[in-house]
């Protein structure tokens, strides 16, 4: 069955290299998503921290500014 | 109405979303990739070829699906002047183009056993070939103009001419002697397709659009944050 699963009659090269392709496209364009979003996030914050007491509150006020503060769980 | 599709409102929602989307991708994509691979049949014609199928197609629904939603979202937009609609379609079109790149890969693999070529000037696949082209198009012209108001224009006319092609590559089996062969599955009249065979088949799909719908999320509050950085610059 698993000698099966791997040659599919002969079609197991081009059946696996479909999938593995697709996969493979799947997680770089995560990857590529995933640190964009990671980088913009640091400079958020990084630009959120040199700002005075004063401006900071104010930016606070907004609530996105919050959430992407408050929100390090994101994957 | 539109209103309710302000930043501000959807931030909240879309910063949470993507781990339980991500959760229920890896669920339905590991019943997909079983069902796809060791539970369907072979095909009697095409043996196990056919399994290819079921990366093929979905990846190529979707393309096209998220092209004329970018399309839409870029007309009532520009109509409407919402701002958001821009974004969210600027945050579709990476994995349109994804999507559609890997169903000209796919395609080209399931070919070779098929029809004994990688590549054929066939009129469904050159239509594919210049979506890929639109999309391409699509996300330079957001990265050149960084002026907005010349990035919507120029982005709209891109989307109104590329959807042009959008049923040029529905009916180019239909109109035209191609290799490729016709639709399985039709929503107006009874489908082709044996249940043990769309069973997978809507599986995957169903696997790819949360794919889809997870780039969206992560890419859409990436470019959130990217306004929230201007906005503290200019503070």
């Amino acid at each position: 069955m698993i000698e099966n699963l791997f040659f599919m009659n002969g079609y197991g090269l081009y059946v696996w290299s479909a999938f593995s392709f697709t996969l493979i496209s799947f997680l770089t364009l995560f990857l590529v998503i995933k640190i964009q979003y990671n980088k913009e996030k640091n400079k958020f914050i990084a630009k959120f921290g040199s700002l005075n007491s004063e401006r900071a509150a104010f930016a606070k006020s907004q609530s996105v500014n919050k959430e992407i503060l408050s929100n390090t769980s994101n994957i | 109405m539109f209103k309710y599709f302000e930043p501000n409102k959807i931030f909240s929602i879309t910063s949470k979303a993507p781990k339980y989307v991500l959760f229920l991708f890896i669920v339905i994509l590991s019943i997909g990739l079983t069902e796809a691979l060791i539970l369907s049949p072979e095909d009697y014609k095409q043996s196990h070829s056919v399994r290819i199928m079921y990366v093929h197609v979905p990846a190529a629904w979707i393309s096209l699906g998220i092209f004329s939603a970018i399309t839409f979202l870029s007309i009532v937009g520009y109509i409407f002047k919402i701002r958001n609609f821009f974004l969210i379609a600027k945050s579709l079109a990476p994995s349109g183009l994804v999507f559609n790149i890997i169903a000209l890969v796919t395609g080209s693999i399931w070919g070779k056993p098929t029809w004994g070529t990688w590549w054929a000037w066939d009129a469904r696949i050159t239509s594919m070939l210049i979506l890929a082209l639109f999309y391409t198009m699509y996300l330079v012209a957001w990265r050149i103009f960084e002026d907005n108001d010349k990035a919507f224009k120029v982005t709209s006319i891109i989307t109104i001419l590329g959807i042009i092609n959008v049923p040029i590559i529905k009916y180019s089996v239909d109109w035209w002697n191609t290799l490729h062969q016709p639709a399985s599955i039709n929503i107006l009249s009874k489908s082709s397709i044996h249940i043990s065979m769309l069973f997978p088949l809507m599986t995957m799909t169903a696997a790819f659009a949360l794919f889809s719908l997870l780039i969206f999320l992560m890419k859409y509050n990436t470019e959130l944050i990217k306004i929230k950085n201007k906005g503290l610059d200019r503070l």
